[in-house]
């Protein structure tokens, strides 16, 4: 499969997208009422795929440990919870993650390529992936060369991405393609195709640091082009919408969305992922509250 | 036939054979058949053969005016307007030809002058209308979802007229210029049949219309029998339309029922005063004519 | 795109539990009257007939059937109140009681929806989405132009008509009374309206809502029944104007048998819409646009986009992701939130189109269904598409009026129009490309009333709906939807 990959798409011939219609689809997909059983599977299922995220300036060492213990305890008081897919930080911040989830069965994903804006050379790229590899990441998140991408030079955000790729050895790779600097979704689409054409492993929306973050209408463009690609080859690339998805009710949007585009295959964490910080508490609130009937307050559920 | 030569005099006129127009085209009717047009004038007789058309004829016409229809409908709205102008033009150039038909038709030397001069004014304000109707009628429509709507007037296609013979106060000119102007500057094709009575100035028109760069097939007029053809002209049904002067009568009756048979529309125009300020408005244009509503999505 | 297009999985994982619409908070009484002059009464002739939930085959009222006498009492009272009432009331007032009815339908949307519904079988979502929200919104649009009719109509100096019968269908039940009763009304008119034999009972909820918010008695009749009804009221002589929405061989027989009366008239008949998809088209999108014009309502629409000509270079890229499309499609109680395909209104309509199923295969189309199960009770049929459908096929000729979808391929733009035209309807139409020249085009080469560029069946109070050739004569909707209304003084009244 891998080697139907890596040749620099033609981005002229990517079908065009039309913004209305994917407002409306959108809506349609918010319409969707979740209820009982099927909730509960779906909020232990956004659980199962957070990546649980800290990418601050002032992150130190505590404040990772600290996030890493919320990973591992999400809310004790309910038995049978899942862990969470992954904590994401930056790549420093890699080997002290590594070192508080070891044997819990917790990825760890690390940001890389000069995040958030990628304005760095290739080689100082490649270098910080690699480090945060060795350090212990087991998803490397990159992000695209937007400036590039607008200026119409798709050879080389292709090649940055395969060379990128190819840093990460065994490490799965989440390309970043800052749809809200892409602006509109035909772009989105352009640059999706070019992504996994280029091997991503996973394609994500947003750094969190620019807003628009993760709408349903980019993540609606991508599962669709993820479609695409699997329609002709067979082969699944996972979808990462990140930033702005913090309530639960949100979350089970998207999770309708997956389903009606991509089906039971991608309901996993192995193939889509939810970047959020403060969603996982939304969730738990939730599951509490089918367990006990009451509404909740967030002053009982941790927040690290 | 002819009027005749006076004893004595030193030249006999040469009298026109009168056909029927049919795709830009003067032939006689397929039939042979004829009626004979008298003016009942002791003192100055004239008399012509006059084409009785056959349901063939309006069948030939309908098809036509059907292989005109597209291309006329979308000729630019200066250029119809422009033909319409030039159609007033060359009426006016032959004044003297309808009034002295007018009078055969009936009419005195005040009433033929005063028609002919309301026929050519008549043409002259549908000629103005042929690039502005279209802004009185259409609409932006304010839809709540995210889609720019509008709402364009597009021809109904093809249209038959029977020409009205309602009003005693005119005599075949007005009436007929009053019903063809505002079919055909919407873009219509039409097939008129003359009033029985007054085939004289239908005739002359058709040659009008012939040199005033209206497209073959845009304007077909037959003479004849209307009893005899109007169930054809409305169960036709490659006619879209149908428009007519009948007053509640029992050819009113028949053409809508007939009519309905492939849902054509009717257009009932008012036993009317032809010379009226009334019979001069927009909405005549746009009783032959549909409302296509686009739906246009606004995004990026 | 090759040929061999791998497939998702949809029925083995996550599902959505049920989520029905509650029904505790909804009155049907067991038996209507007729409501004529404000108030329900008995017919003269005492006969009823039963209505009943084309999903669960469980009857849900009886109504009363107007006889002549009935419709005549209907007529009666609809002239006295144009004549001593409406049509003396200056028009700001008439407005105000058109925005009230309205506000009451919004504040009883919810009612209005579930009745809907278990009425005519169509999913709850879509009354409560659009049914419903569209039928106040039309009473709002029109409420407004009750005293600015000369404004819509420079210089031809317009006056009502007189008493309109009016008769509505059902597969929009409450939003075709509504497209009806609000212009009328705002146009000066008095309205005795006749609902579809098999949903009646939104519009009987709308009389009960009309008496609750004081229009005067007279102004809105409603007569229910059957076709007998419908032709009494056709037929009537002191009616001044028939709006029919219906078959066209209905329409046809009424233009018929009101030829030689004074009677003005509007039609909004039957279609076989092409939805012609180009190569360039937002694919993903035009999908969507496939299902939202043949699946809607189950394809109960006029102007359902029943036939789909797709360029034959992206044929098969598309009809691969219809198909998977409609895996996703969820048939089942009407009532349930998440249902998109709902009941086929009667067991009549089913049998018309089980036969067209029965048809198109013998006429050697290649029939796929979305796989889903259809409930024991009720009248059910899945969304199906036909391939290899050609235009000298019945399927591809003729209104079904169901969910079967006839797709054709073509090669040009020139070849798209003329077999998108190559039909005797002419009710609407969708144009799916992304380019904008291109789009117009199109739309104005097809001969129809309606053209969706990358949309389909859309609608709005203030956008002219209404067709071309045999799909009827006349507008409703919009500015344009007034001059059904009214007559003109600078045309001697026509």
């Amino acid at each position: 499969m891998a080697q139907k990959r890596k040749r620099l798409p033609n981005l002229d011939r990517v079908n065009p997208v039309d913004e209305t219609g994917v407002n409306e689809r959108v809506a349609r997909f918010c319409t969707r009422s979740i209820k009982n059983d099927s909730k509960h599977t779906a909020l232990k299922l956004v659980l199962s795929m957070i990546d649980l995220t800290t990418l601050e300036g002032q992150d130190t060492p505590g404040k990772v440990k600290q996030l890493c213990q919320k990973a591992i305890h999400l809310h004790d008081n309910l038995p049978g919870l899942p862990t969470v897919a992954a904590v994401c930080v930056y790549p420093n911040m890699v080997g002290i993650a590594k070192q508080a989830l070891m044997g819990y069965g917790i990825n760890v994903a690390s940001v890389a390529t000069a995040f958030p804006s990628g304005m760095s050379s290739r080689d100082i790229k490649l270098e910080e992936t690699r480090n945060a590899v060795a350090d212990g990441a087991d998803e490397i998140d990159m992000v695209i060369s937007r400036g590039a991408f607008l200026a119409g030079e798709y050879a080389y955000v292709f090649d940055e991405i395969a060379a990128v790729k190819e840093a990460c050895g065994k490490a799965h790779l989440k390309v970043i393609l800052e749809t809200g600097e892409l602006v509109t979704l035909d772009r989105v689409k352009k640059a999706s195709v070019l992504a996994i054409q280029a091997g991503a492993d996973f394609i994500k929306t947003s750094t969190g640091k620019i807003q628009p973050a993760a709408t349903m209408q980019v993540t609606l463009i991508m599962l669709q082009t993820i479609r695409e690609h699997y329609y002709a080859t067979g082969e699944k690339v996972g979808m990462k919408p990140a930033g702005g998805i913090s309530t639960s009710k949100l979350a089970i949007h998207y999770l309708v969305m997956l389903r009606e585009t991509l089906g039971d295959e991608w309901m996993t964490p192995d193939l889509f992922r939810f970047g959020a910080s403060s969603l996982a508490n939304d969730v738990l609130m939730q599951l509490q509250r089918q367990a006990d009937g009451l509404y909740q307050s967030p002053d009982y559920f941790s927040k690290d | 036939m002819a009027a005749k030569p006076a004893h004595g005099q030193a030249r006999a006129p040469i009298n026109k054979t009168c056909k029927i127009f049919i795709g830009g085209k003067f032939p006689r009717t397929e039939s042979g058949r004829y009626y004979l047009f008298s003016n009942n004038s002791e003192s100055a007789p004239y008399t012509a053969n006059i084409c009785r058309s056959s349901r063939k004829d309006f069948r030939n016409a309908v098809v036509a005016a059907r292989a005109a229809q597209n291309g006329w409908a979308t000729a630019s709205a200066y250029l119809r307007g422009q033909i319409l102008y030039r159609i007033a033009e060359i009426l006016e150039g032959r004044r003297e030809q309808f009034a002295s038909e007018l009078k055969l038709q009936g009419a005195s030397t005040r009433q033929a002058n005063s028609e002919v001069d309301a026929s050519i004014d008549r043409l002259v304000y549908f000629a103005g209308w042929s690039d502005k109707y279209q802004q009185i009628f259409s609409t932006v429509n304010p839809v709540s979802s995210s889609h720019f709507n509008f709402s364009v007037l597009e021809p109904s296609g093809v249209v038959a007229v029977l020409s009205p013979e309602c009003d005693p106060m005119q005599f075949g000119l007005l009436a007929l210029v009053s019903n063809i102007a505002p079919v055909i500057v919407g873009g219509n094709t039409c097939v008129l049949l003359a009033e029985e009575t007054h085939p004289l100035t239908a005739i002359s028109l058709a040659e009008v219309l012939q040199a005033s760069d209206v497209p073959g097939g845009v304007v077909n007029i037959l003479t004849g029998s209307k009893s005899e053809l109007v169930d054809f002209f409305a169960s036709h049904k490659d006619v879209n339309c149908i428009v007519h002067s009948e007053a509640n009568n029992a050819n009113s009756t028949r053409i809508q029922q007939l009519a309905s048979e492939n849902l054509k529309r009717v257009v009932q125009r008012p036993v009317a005063q032809w010379h009226g300020e009334t019979m001069q408005n927009p909405y005549l244009i746009k009783d032959t004519q549909e409302v296509k509503t686009t739906w246009h999505p606004i995004g990026s | 795109m090759s040929d061999a297009h791998n497939t998702l999985k949809f029925d083995t994982g996550w599902q959505y539990a049920p989520a029905p619409e509650s029904t505790d908070h909804v009155r049907i009484d067991k038996k209507y009257g007729l409501f004529i002059n404000g108030k329900f009464t008995a017919p003269s002739q005492g006969k009823y007939f039963t209505t009943s939930n084309p999903a669960t085959q469980e009857r849900l009222s009886r109504i009363a059937i107007a006889g002549k006498s009935d419709v005549n009492r209907a007529v009666k009272a609809a002239r006295k109140a144009y004549e001593n009432v409406w049509s003396k009331m200056p028009a700001r007032e008439r407005a105000k009681y058109i925005f009230r009815i309205a506000r009451g339908l919004q504040e009883r949307a919810r009612e209005f929806s579930v009745i809907e519904t278990m009425d005519g079988g169509k999913p709850i979502r879509e009354s409560r989405d659009v049914d419903i929200p569209l039928a106040a919104a039309h009473f709002f649009y029109y409420a407004g132009w009750a005293d600015k009719l000369e404004y819509a109509f420079p210089g031809a100096g317009v006056k009502s008509l007189g008493v309109a019968g009016q008769i509505v269908p059902w597969n929009f039940p409450l939003l075709m009374a509504a497209w009806k009763i609000a212009p009328a009304l705002a146009c000066g008119n008095t309205v005795v309206l006749k609902p579809a034999e098999t949903t009646s009972l939104t519009a009987l909820k709308l009389a009960e809502l009309i008496q609750d918010i004081g229009l005067p008695p007279g102004v809105v009749n409603i007569v229910t029944g059957a076709g007998a009804t419908g032709a009494a009221l056709v037929d009537h002589p002191d009616v001044n104007k028939i709006a029919f929405t219906g078959s066209t061989a209905v329409g046809r027989s009424i233009m018929h048998s009101i030829a030689g009366t004074e009677k003005k008239y509007t039609l909004e008949l039957g279609g076989k819409a092409a939805n012609i998809i180009f190569a360039d088209a937002p694919v993903d999108q035009a999908v969507e646009g496939v299902v939202n014009a043949i699946f809607f309502n189950q394809g109960h629409v006029c102007c359902a986009g029943s036939r789909l000509l797709v360029q034959e270079s992206v044929a098969d890229e598309l009809i691969h992701k219809l198909k998977e499309r409609m895996h996703t499609l969820i048939l089942g109680n009407p009532l349930d939130k998440n249902t998109d395909i709902g009941a086929i209104n009667s067991r009549a309509q089913l049998d018309k189109i089980n036969s067209y199923l029965k048809i198109g295969k013998n006429e050697g189309g290649n029939m796929f269904q979305a796989p889903c199960t259809l409930p024991s009770k009720g009248y059910w049929c899945p969304p199906t598409i036909f391939t290899d459908m050609a235009q000298s096929n019945r399927l591809v000729q003729e209104e079904i009026f169901g969910p079967v979808l006839a797709i054709q391929t073509f090669r040009t733009a020139a070849e798209a129009v003329t077999k998108a035209n190559n039909t005797p309807y002419g009710l609407s139409g969708g144009v799916w490309t992304d380019k904008g020249s291109k789009i117009f085009k199109v739309t104005s080469a097809l001969k129809a009333g309606v053209v969706w560029a990358n949309t389909f069946n859309k609608f709005d109070p203030t956008s002219p709906f209404g067709g071309y050739k045999e799909s009827g004569i006349g507008r409703e909707g919009g500015a344009h939807g007034l001059s059904a209304y009214l007559a003109m003084e600078v045309n001697h009244g026509r």
